[in-house]
């Protein structure tokens, strides 16, 4: 059975929670007063604790992350909130943004606070204009309450928030990618360094974390470590904003303890498959997560480590439910264009790689391909494997491999040719 | 091309919140496209002269980013979503109503220069699919029906 929890969706239904009055009528900055009693040191050890993860689907400790930022550098330190959701299947930063903004806002208040910045940026994805506008007059709010700008809370600490908008790239969700968007660049992963550090922005230490990660640290400031941890599961704690879309009755977001049963998940939330069919099979966290057959659905939890031991992954929980009577050809050649289309050329394995596999899968949709057709794409997929700056072409390979080698008879089916 | 006085005052508070003029590509790109509707060559000269840039690095920036119309589009821009949970909900169906009722293909735009139609990929709206995005606003839960009385309102107010 499903236990409801609402840790960082509580206000979404109150109407125009997106307005400071109403926020703050349900909670929003109530631990503010607290903030102040620790010091930063002493947050980040909370957050670490609180077994926090990043939510934007990789799954790291956010405080070993916040760890890494140096408290006492002669370089300024920045917060960047990742708010480019453009992974196929998520839709969950745009609720929080637009149903209750200030707590976002309130996160990144703490989270400032705890780093040593004083300057954060929103990088949102340049569609999410509306929502943008939404969160632009939350700050806005924030700014004339003094809870943002010089002296906030007249607590002596400075701290501004800066939405920069994107325009259109995928690729720019990737943590460094992004910091090269927002220095003015082209989109380009960096290569990752050889020991943990933090990112860099224009060469100064800089803190990268998803809007929902942020949105969480609210609650733990609020209730200690304990409080976050008594949700989810011993390694994955706390809860998420899974989603829900494709051949599902109601889809959504809603908000789940780490470890909840998918199948009861999908049954409570989504009120089963639309129009009483079968299912066949789930991405469970994203476009670029490996598909799940529905046998291997029935007994999953939805936390990192269960679909890890898969040979799957949590991603961002973004939930896409195919029925029975689906092709899984197309539904492979419309994701293979999706990678083709945003690869960012940087790295020939990938921007080659999801070219040729995007022309094979078209000559087997064509019927005009042959088995060996079929190998030639697993083997492409091997060979993007681990050879690019980013996980983007693993990500790809993956998501061909769960495909054919869940799904190779359909594909057989299209052969007509020796 | 030159930004208008009001555009100026807006750069110049833009200044103040990035540490260095380059990061402010992107912003100017943006309000270039709003001020002329589409980012010409000669906007690219004038952005790459506040952003301490060649014109051909903040070409290679512009071209880079699917959102920059580095052509003219029409009034109403139409981004319809074409990636896997828009497709699962009638997505096709969404398309081909649009290519009926404005009598274009993907990456054209009507005779009147009202109407560009784009596919495009995901818009982060999986839940409310299918959907397709018109300037700055959503159209969620789209229906064939639905599509021609959009286009039907757009046209009018023009």
């Amino acid at each position: 059975m499903i236990k409801e929890v609402k840790i960082v969706s509580k206000n979404f239904d109150i109407p125009n929670s997106h307005n400071i009055e109403v926020a703050l009528k349900n909670g929003r900055y109530s631990s503010i007063d607290k903030l102040w009693s620790y010091n930063n040191q002493d947050i980040i050890d909370i957050v670490k604790d609180s077994g926090l993860r990043g939510k934007g689907g990789g799954g790291a400790s956010a405080g070993d992350k916040w760890a890494l930022m140096p408290l006492d550098g002669d370089k300024p330190n920045y917060l960047v909130i990742n708010c480019d959701e453009s992974e196929p299947g998520t839709f969950k930063d745009r609720e929080i943004i637009s149903k209750d903004p200030h707590l976002l806002i309130e996160g990144i208040i703490y989270s400032a606070y705890a780093i040593n910045s004083h300057q954060a940026y929103i990088y949102i994805r340049g569609e999410y204009k509306e929502f943008q506008d939404i969160l632009q007059s939350a700050i806005d709010e924030a700014y004339s309450k003094n809870f943002l700008g010089e002296n906030i809370f007249n607590r002596g600490y400075n701290l501004d928030i800066t939405i920069h908008r994107g325009a259109g790239a995928y690729i720019c969700g990737e943590k460094s990618a992004l910091l090269e968007s927002l220095e003015g660049k082209r989109g380009h992963p960096r290569l990752k360094p050889h020991q943990k550090e933090p990112e860099w922005y224009f060469d100064n230490p800089t803190l990268v974390n998803n809007v929902e990660t942020i949105a969480s640290v609210p609650f733990i400031i609020n209730n200690g470590a304990e409080a976050y941890k008594s949700y989810g599961t011993e390694l994955s704690s706390g809860t998420l904003l899974f989603a829900l879309s494709g051949h599902i009755k109601n889809r959504g977001v809603y908000e789940a303890e780490f470890g909840t049963s998918m199948m009861d998940y999908i049954n409570h939330y989504g009120g089963g498959i639309r129009d009483n069919k079968k299912l066949k099979a789930v991405i469970p966290g994203g476009a670029s997560t490996t598909i799940l057959t529905a046998k291997e659905v029935e007994n999953i939890t939805l936390d990192y480590e269960s679909l890890r031991a898969i040979g799957s992954s949590l991603g961002t929980g973004g939930m896409i439910i195919i029925d029975e009577d689906t092709n899984m050809v197309e539904a492979l050649k419309n994701l293979v264009e999706f990678y083709h289309h945003e690869s960012c050329g940087q790295c020939t394995p990938c921007r080659e790689g999801s070219s040729w596999v995007d022309t094979i899968m078209k000559s087997i949709l064509d019927g005009v391909a042959n088995n060996r057709d079929i190998d030639k794409i697993l083997e492409i997929a091997n060979t993007m494997n681990g050879k690019t700056v980013c996980v983007f072409a693993p990500a790809l390979a993956d998501v061909i491999r769960g495909f054919i080698l869940k799904f190779r008879d359909e594909f057989e089916g299209y052969i007509k040719v020796d | 091309m030159t930004f208008s006085s009001k555009n100026l005052q807006k750069i110049e508070q833009l200044k103040k919140k990035y540490p260095k003029v380059e990061a402010l590509t992107l912003p100017l790109l943006w309000i270039v496209q709003y001020q002329e509707g589409y980012i010409s060559l000669d906007a690219i000269k004038e952005v790459a002269k506040y952003c301490n840039k060649s014109a051909m690095e903040v070409y290679s920036v512009a071209s880079f980013y699917t959102m920059f119309n580095l052509q003219p589009v029409g009034k109403y821009h139409i981004q319809v979503c074409k990636t896997l949970s828009c497709k699962l909900c009638g997505q096709e169906d969404i398309f081909s109503s649009l290519k009926n009722i404005l009598d274009i293909n993907t990456n054209q735009t009507t005779d009147d220069n009202l109407f560009t139609l784009s596919q495009v990929e995901c818009l982060g709206s999986c839940g409310t699919s299918p959907v397709m995005e018109i300037n700055d606003k959503y159209y969620e839960n789209l229906t064939p029906q639905k599509v021609e009385d959009i286009i039907n309102d757009l046209s009018k107010k023009s």
